[in-house]
């Protein structure tokens, strides 16, 4: 999702001379067709989140906190959006060639009109930038919404948004820049990240880690039934996320060409082994497949197929989903439980997990003599490297980032609600309504 | 009068209604309780975290009927309910002191 604003000069330049002067003042070429399966992808998106992502972690939570869930997911996603065409456009697209940031140039969408153009993977094709905006806006409306899984139930509200806004604004912007801008530095050193594996989910991941470690665990954990409240809800909502995944990982493609249904094929190829791993290994161990599992392991295999899907091929993606599965279902099952702390929706043991595993098998299955893209030059072990580099950065940067924002917002406003006011639920005591009455 | 409560597997529910209204029962009061007997619970796992439920949803039977029906319908309820496995329910027989129709004012056994 490369971003290179196009100068008419510029661009000229690089096209092949022409026999006929008319030809030769070409102008770039917007294509109605990408266009249009652009505005599909963002609208794809923005259902992953509301209500998929919603409707997901609504489902897993207890019944008397469905609706914070939904709140929280619904206005840090409202919230986000006007962030981004504010400020955060900007400091991530903005134009400035430092490696960190996007600098000022665009506040407020500043000369942005409806003329204006962006590049595309393509030399000579461009969408309009308005649309590149709104589709990175869908992406920075949902990337905060997944961080709140690992303490729900406990929060306070007020204190979710302002986490939200300090997050995105110093680790999401920054590690989006750094990723997808071509000035940004892991752009520049060739780490391959097709459609946010490290940006979105090892970001939101860690910063989920740092979020549960922080807050603590909730009143009675270990004692009491925290069993999900609606599996039906869960998997309507993680089937949900399938169905707008295609809007992040293929519309990340930008134009509507054979690439985009590389990405495609692999967003469901990868996603079906990783369903099919994660119920395998259950019923193996347990003698019974849940529901649950079926829907962990789907986004467990999206996780992870999202940095890899514009460059393995499907018989890659087939193994790169299962091993994700098989990984992520170790680590929510066993590791979490070893290590007693309360992600209570294991945002950090399938997003950040999955998302790790999907970055550095990226750098494997991306190889040509394994079915991925890449050609005979292709060197797996220091793009691995690369790879991995990525990783560690963003795992640091957003963990220093998640853990001082912690603690400004608890010096602040406060992290937590009290016991009491816990053991009623949020939905009464944040909201003054209930999900479901009778 | 006797009362019969009785507490029985939900899914049983029909079957014994049926039986019941065959042998001459003409009211019944029903509700969904949870509760725990011999039968403890079970356990559910949820991405590796146990939780044990400790009460089991049961129907709850509240039946009343002449003295001289009672045994019948105790019988009817045990056969039917009968699967032969723990948690089939347990039923109890308690003197009933007065009954009343609203509509009527009719008073015991005229009233059932």
């Amino acid at each position: 999702m490369k971003k290179l604003m196009l100068s008419t000069a510029g661009l000229l330049g690089a096209l092949p001379a022409m026999a006929q002067e008319v030809l030769a003042e070409a102008a770039p070429v917007m294509d109605k067709g990408d266009v249009s399966w652009m505005m599909i992808s963002c609208v794809l998106v923005l259902f992953m989140t509301l209500p998929g992502l919603a409707l997901f972690y609504g489902g897993l939570v207890r019944s008397k906190n469905m609706l914070s869930i939904l709140m929280q997911t619904t206005i840090i996603a409202c919230l986000m959006m006007v962030a981004w065409v504010v400020y955060g456009y900007s400091v991530t697209f903005g134009g400035s060639t430092s490696p960190l940031w996007g600098g000022t140039a665009k506040l407020f969408l500043a000369g942005v009109t409806a003329d204006s153009m962006a590049a595309t993977f393509s030399a000579g094709y461009v969408i309009p930038e308005y649309l590149f905006i709104v589709f990175q806006m869908t992406f920075a409306a949902i990337t905060p919404a997944l961080i709140i899984g690992a303490f729900a139930e406990r929060v306070k509200f007020s204190a979710v948004l302002l986490f939200s806004l300090i997050w995105a604004t110093f680790s999401y912007f920054p590690i989006a820049h750094m990723v997808w801008d071509a000035n940004g530095y892991l752009f520049a050193k060739g780490a391959i990240d097709f459609a946010g594996g490290t940006v979105v989910h090892i970001n939101a991941g860690i910063a989920a880690l740092v979020g549960c470690l922080v807050i603590g665990k909730r009143v009675g954990h270990g004692r009491e039934n925290m069993a999900p409240h609606s599996m039906v809800m869960t998997m309507i909502g993680a089937s949900m996320l399938w169905v707008g995944w295609f809007g992040f990982n293929v519309g990340s493609n930008l134009e509507a060409n054979g690439g985009a249904t590389l990405a495609m094929i692999n967003t469901f190829i990868a996603t079906a082994a990783a369903t099919l791993a994660w119920s395998a290994l259950e019923g193996l161990q347990r003698g019974k497949a849940s529901m649950l599992g079926a829907a962990s392991g789907m986004v467990a295999g999206l996780v992870a197929i999202t940095p890899a899907c514009g460059t393995v091929g499907p018989m890659g993606a087939i193994v790169l989903g299962a091993i994700a599965a098989l990984v992520c279902y170790v680590f929510v099952t066993v590791v979490k439980n070893k290590l007693k702390y309360d992600d209570s929706l294991d945002v950090f043991g399938i997003h950040g997990v999955g998302g790790i595993i999907g970055a550095v098998l990226t750098g494997v299955f991306s190889a040509g003599s394994l079915g991925g893209v890449k050609g005979d030059d292709y060197a797996m072990g220091a793009q691995m490297w690369i790879q991995i580099e990525g990783v560690l950065i963003t795992i640091v940067w957003s963990g220093v980032v998640s853990f001082i924002a912690y603690k400004l917002v608890d010096m602040t406003i406060g992290l937590r609600v009290d016991t009491d006011t816990e053991r009623q639920g949020l939905d009464l005591t944040s909201h003054g309504e209930q999900a479901y009455h009778g | 009068m006797k009362m019969i409560i009785a507490a029985i597997k939900p899914y049983k529910l029909d079957e014994v209604r049926a039986a019941l209204t065959a042998i001459g029962v003409r009211g019944m009061m029903v509700s969904e309780i949870k509760g725990f007997g011999t039968q403890s619970g079970h356990t559910e796992i949820y991405r590796g975290a146990e939780y044990a439920v400790n009460f089991v949803p049961k129907m709850r039977l509240e039946i009343v009927v002449a003295d001289g029906l009672a045994e019948t319908v105790v019988d009817t309820i045990t056969q039917t309910a009968r699967t032969g496995r723990i948690g089939d329910g347990k039923i109890f027989v308690m003197d009933v002191e007065k009954a009343l129709r609203v509509r009527t004012g009719e008073i015991d056994d005229d009233a059932l």
